[in-house]
C-alpha cells in the first residue's frame, strides 16, 4: 500500500512534464493547435486530418505537390536525365517499381501503392509525416498510411503496433525535426544508415563530436536550419549538388539563387579565423577543397554502421528446413540475409576523395551497361583543378545486382510486398525479375546474371568540431588521404624525382668533394708545417 | 709577424650569422615540407618556414640598402684576373703549403673565386628562391595573373631548385671556411671582425691572407 502515493506522485509529475512539453511546443508558434476544434477529431484516416489542415493552410498541399517529396520525379537540370525515386536505380534496394506499397511508406502522401495513385488529390498529402512531434509512424507495406488499428508488425513477428491516435498527433503538430526528416532519410535502402553513411539515427540526439551543428547540447540545429525551406520546397539535393560555392555568406533577406544549404551560405568562403598565418593559408585551401573534406574526417561515426557493400547474388540461401535466415557479426549487425544477400558494413569510415562540380549522371533503367567492368550507377563529374570543382569526400559503395544478360540493362527485382512473385516471399529470381520488369516497363529477355556495381554518396553531414578536422599532414604526405587525387600540386606529396636526384646528387658531390679535399689537407698537414 | 685588420663590421657580422641561421632553418623546414625528412611535422615546418622567410627577406632588404649606401657592393664586382691562381692554390698549393695567392685588405675583402660565388648567390640563387617563394606563398591570389602553363608545380620546382643550389653553396662555403691558416681562423674572423693576416715566415713570400670562399 505504501507504493500507492509514490505512484500517484510520479503520475502527477509525468502529467506535469507532459503539460510543460505541450506548452513548450505551443509556445514556439502563435497558435496552439490543441485548442482548434477542427482538430478534435475523431479522424478515421490520414486524409481526414489533411482535409482539416488544409481548411486553414489552404496552399500547403499545392506547395507540397510541386516538390520532389511528392512527385518522386526530378529532371536533373545539369544532365537532362529524368530522375527521382520513382525510376532511379541504386545498388541497395535497387528500385521502387513493383515495391511501392513497401517503399512508399516514405512518400509524403497516403495510398501510393501502384500507378493508379492520384497525384492531384490534395487530401492525399501527408502533413503529419513531417510535422508530427511524436507517436506517428508510417509502416512499410501500407503505401504511406499509418496504422489505423492495432496490428502485428512486422507480420508474424509477435510484436504489435498500436493504432495511431490521429487527433492527438494533429493537435501536437510542430516544425520539422531531425527525427521527422530522419524517419525516411536515415533509413534509405531499407535500414538505419544503410545508404548515405553520413545520415543515420545517431543524429537524432548527437553530441558535438558527431555533429557540431546538430549537437543536442549545443546549437541543436534541425535539418531545416541548413536545408532552408521555402513554400515547402526543401533546398539541397544529392542528385544535383553545389560543388563549389566561392562566395561570402548570404545576408539575411538577400535575394539570391544560391543554395542555402551549402557551408558557405552561412560561413562564407574564407571562414577560418584566429592565427592569421594559419587561417589565411586554410582560407586559400577553399579554392581547392570542399569544406567537408577536412571537416568530416570519417563518416558513420555515431555507432550505426553503413553498408559499404551489398551482394545480391548470394541472396536466397535457405536453411535445410527451407526457411530464410540471417547471419550477424560479433556486434549483432546483420551481414547475411536470405532476402538480400551479403553485406559489408563500415563504421568510422575514411571517405574517398574526388573532384566534383556538383553534376551527377546516373545509369538509368534503360542505360546499356558493360558487364565486364564494374558498373558505375552514378558518376560524379568535375575536372581536376577546374574553378567550378572542389575535392570532395565521398562514400564509395560496391554492389552486385541483377542485370539482363541480353539487353545489358540493370534490372529491378520485385521484392517487398507479399505475393507469389516477390523475392522475399518466394526466393525465386526469375519470377521476381519478371514482375519487376513488368512494373518498370523495361524490355526483359528472361535471362539474367549479377554484375558488380558501384555508387558514390557525397559526404556532407556529421561535421566534426574544428579540433577534429584533418591535420595538414594527413594529406601533405606520401600515401596521404589525397594520394591519388590529380589536378593539384601538394607540397609533401608531390615532388619531381629528376629534380630531387639532381639536387641531392649535387649536394652529395659537394659533400664528397669537401670530404676528399679536407682529407687530403689533413694528410698533408705536416708538409705545410715544414714551410 | 702578423698584422690584424678589422675586416668585418658589426653589421656585416650580424648579417652573415643571421643569414646563416635563417638559411639553415629554411633548408631544414623546407626539406621537411618537401617530404625529404620527418624531423618536423608538416604544419610546424610550414609555419616556421614562412616566418623565417619573412625575416630573411627583411634582412636582405636591409643588407641591399647597406651595400649600396656604403659602397660595399664593390666587393662583389667579379674579376677573372688571378682566378687561375686561386684554382691552382685550392687544387694543389694548399696541400704543399704554398702561400695563399690572395692578400686580403679592407678594400678587397674577397678573392676572385669568392666574388664570383657570392655574386652568384646574390644574383641567381637569392632572387630565384625569393621570387618563387613569394609567388608560392601568395599563389592563392596570384594564380589568376599567371601566364598559362605556369602552375604551382613549376613555381614549386623552381623554389626547390633554388633550395638545392643554396644547399650546395652552403656545403662548399662551410667547408672552405675551414681552409684558413688554421681551421678556425676564418670563422673567428667572422665572429670578431678581426682577421689575423699572417706573414708565413718566408722572407720572399708575400704576406699571405687566408682565403674565404
Amino acid at each position: 500500500m505504501s507504493v500507492r502515493p509514490n505512484r500517484a506522485a510520479s503520475l502527477l509529475a509525468g502529467f506535469c512534464l507532459l503539460l510543460l512539453a505541450t506548452l513548450a511546443i505551443a509556445s514556439t508558434g502563435t497558435a496552439d493547435h490543441s485548442k482548434f476544434k477542427e482538430l478534435q477529431g475523431p479522424f478515421k484516416s490520414g486524409e481526414e486530418v489533411t482535409a482539416a489542415c488544409l481548411a486553414c493552410h489552404t496552399e500547403a498541399a499545392k506547395q507540397v505537390m510541386a516538390t520532389r517529396h511528392w512527385t518522386w520525379e526530378y529532371v536533373n537540370p545539369d544532365t537532362g536525365q529524368k530522375l527521382g525515386k520513382k525510376t532511379m536505380l541504386n545498388g541497395f534496394c535497387i528500385g521502387d517499381r513493383s515495391n511501392e506499397a513497401f517503399c512508399q511508406s516514405c512518400h509524403i502522401g497516403y495510398g501510393w501503392k501502384d500507378e493508379t495513385f492520384d497525384f492531384t488529390a490534395e487530401n492525399k498529402v501527408d502533413c503529419l509525416a513531417c510535422h508530427n512531434t511524436g507517436a506517428y509512424r508510417k509502416l512499410a507495406g501500407f503505401a504511406g498510411h499509418p496504422p489505423y488499428e492495432r496490428i502485428e508488425f512486422p507480420p508474424k513477428s509477435g510484436k504489435f503496433v498500436e493504432a495511431t491516435d490521429l487527433a492527438s498527433v494533429a493537435q501536437s503538430i510542430g516544425a520539422t525535426s531531425r527525427r521527422t526528416c530522419g524517419a525516411c532519410h536515415y533509413f534509405g535502402g531499407g535500414g538505419d544508415g544503410v545508404k548515405h553513411g553520413d545520415l543515420d539515427s545517431s543524429l537524432n540526439k548527437p553530441d558535438k563530436a558527431l555533429d557540431v551543428h546538430m549537437a543536442a547540447d549545443g546549437l541543436n540545429f534541425t535539418c531545416a536550419s541548413c536545408h532552408k525551406t521555402d513554400k515547402h520546397a526543401v533546398a539541397g539535393s544529392r542528385i544535383s549538388m553545389t560543388g563549389a560555392d566561392p562566395h561570402g555568406a548570404i545576408m539575411r533577406g538577400e535575394k539570391t539563387d544560391r543554395n542555402p544549404a551549402t557551408c558557405q551560405a552561412c560561413h562564407g568562403d574564407r571562414p577560418h579565423k584566429g592565427n592569421f598565418q594559419h587561417s589565411e593559408r586554410l582560407n586559400d585551401h577553399t579554392r581547392t577543397l570542399a569544406c567537408q573534406t577536412c571537416h568530416i574526417p570519417e563518416f558513420a561515426r555515431g555507432g550505426v554502421p553503413t553498408k559499404m557493400g551489398w551482394d545480391w547474388s548470394t541472396a536466397g540461401k535457405l536453411t535445410p528446413e527451407g526457411k530464410p535466415f540471417q547471419l550477424k557479426d560479433d556486434r549483432g549487425h546483420v551481414i547475411y540475409d536470405s532476402k538480400k544477400g551479403d553485406f559489408v558494413l563500415g563504421e568510422n569510415v575514411q571517405p574517398d576523395y574526388l573532384w566534383f562540380n556538383g553534376q551527377v549522371s546516373y545509369t538509368q533503367p534503360d542505360t546499356r551497361i558493360d558487364p565486364a567492368t564494374r558498373v558505375a550507377i552514378n558518376t560524379f563529374h568535375g575536372t581536376p583543378g577546374a574553378s567550378d570543382a572542389r575535392i570532395w569526400p565521398v562514400k564509395t559503395f560496391h554492389g552486385k545486382q541483377p542485370y539482363d544478360t541480353e539487353h545489358l540493362t540493370l534490372l529491378v527485382p520485385h521484392t517487398a510486398t507479399p505475393d507469389d512473385t516477390a523475392f522475399w516471399y518466394n526466393f525465386d529470381w526469375p519470377k521476381a525479375l519478371q514482375a519487376g520488369a513488368d512494373a518498370t516497363g523495361q524490355p526483359y529477355s528472361g535471362k539474367f546474371d549479377f554484375v558488380e556495381t558501384s555508387m558514390l554518396w557525397p559526404i556532407t553531414h556529421m561535421v566534426a568540431p574544428k579540433d577534429k578536422a584533418l591535420d595538414c599532414a594527413q594529406c601533405h604526405a606520401d600515401d596521404g588521404r589525397l594520394a591519388g587525387v590529380p589536378g593539384v600540386w601538394m607540397p609533401g606529396r608531390d615532388r619531381n624525382a629528376m629534380l630531387d636526384t639532381f639536387g641531392f646528387g649535387l649536394a652529395g658531390l659537394m659533400l664528397l668533394g669537401a670530404i676528399g679535399h679536407g682529407g687530403l689537407r689533413f694528410l698533408t698537414r705536416n708538409k705545410r708545417k715544414e714551410h | 709577424m702578423s698584422e690584424r685588420i678589422y675586416l668585418f663590421t658589426r653589421f656585416e657580422r650580424f648579417w652573415h650569422w643571421m643569414q646563416a641561421a635563417l638559411i639553415i632553418t629554411l633548408l631544414v623546414t623546407g626539406f621537411a615540407i618537401h617530404g625529404s625528412h620527418g624531423l618536423l611535422d608538416f604544419r610546424t615546418a610550414v609555419e616556421v618556414h614562412e616566418v623565417a622567410a619573412w625575416l630573411l627577406i627583411g634582412l636582405w632588404v636591409l643588407a641591399i640598402f647597406w651595400h649600396f649606401t656604403t659602397g660595399q657592393w664593390k666587393h662583389y664586382v667579379p674579376t677573372l684576373s688571378n682566378i687561375d691562381r686561386m684554382v691552382k692554390y685550392y687544387a694543389y698549393g694548399i696541400f704543399t703549403g704554398a702561400p695563399h695567392p690572395y692578400k686580403v685588405t679592407v678594400e678587397r675583402k674577397h678573392n676572385p673565386l669568392q666574388r664570383i660565388a657570392y655574386l652568384g648567390v646574390k644574383l641567381l640563387i637569392n632572387p630565384l628562391v625569393w621570387v618563387s617563394g613569394l609567388v608560392y606563398l601568395f599563389w592563392g591570389r596570384l594564380q589568376p595573373l599567371m601566364p598559362d602553363g605556369l602552375g604551382l608545380q613549376q613555381v614549386a620546382q623552381l623554389h626547390t631548385l633554388g633550395a638545392f643550389l643554396m644547399l650546395a653553396f652552403l656545403i662548399i662555403h662551410v667547408y672552405l671556411a675551414t681552409a684558413g691558416h688554421t681551421p678556425l681562423a676564418h670563422i673567428k674572423a667572422m665572429i670578431t671582425g678581426w682577421e689575423d693576416v699572417h706573414d708565413e715566415g718566408g722572407a720572399t713570400a708575400k704576406p699571405a691572407a687566408p682565403a674565404r670562399h
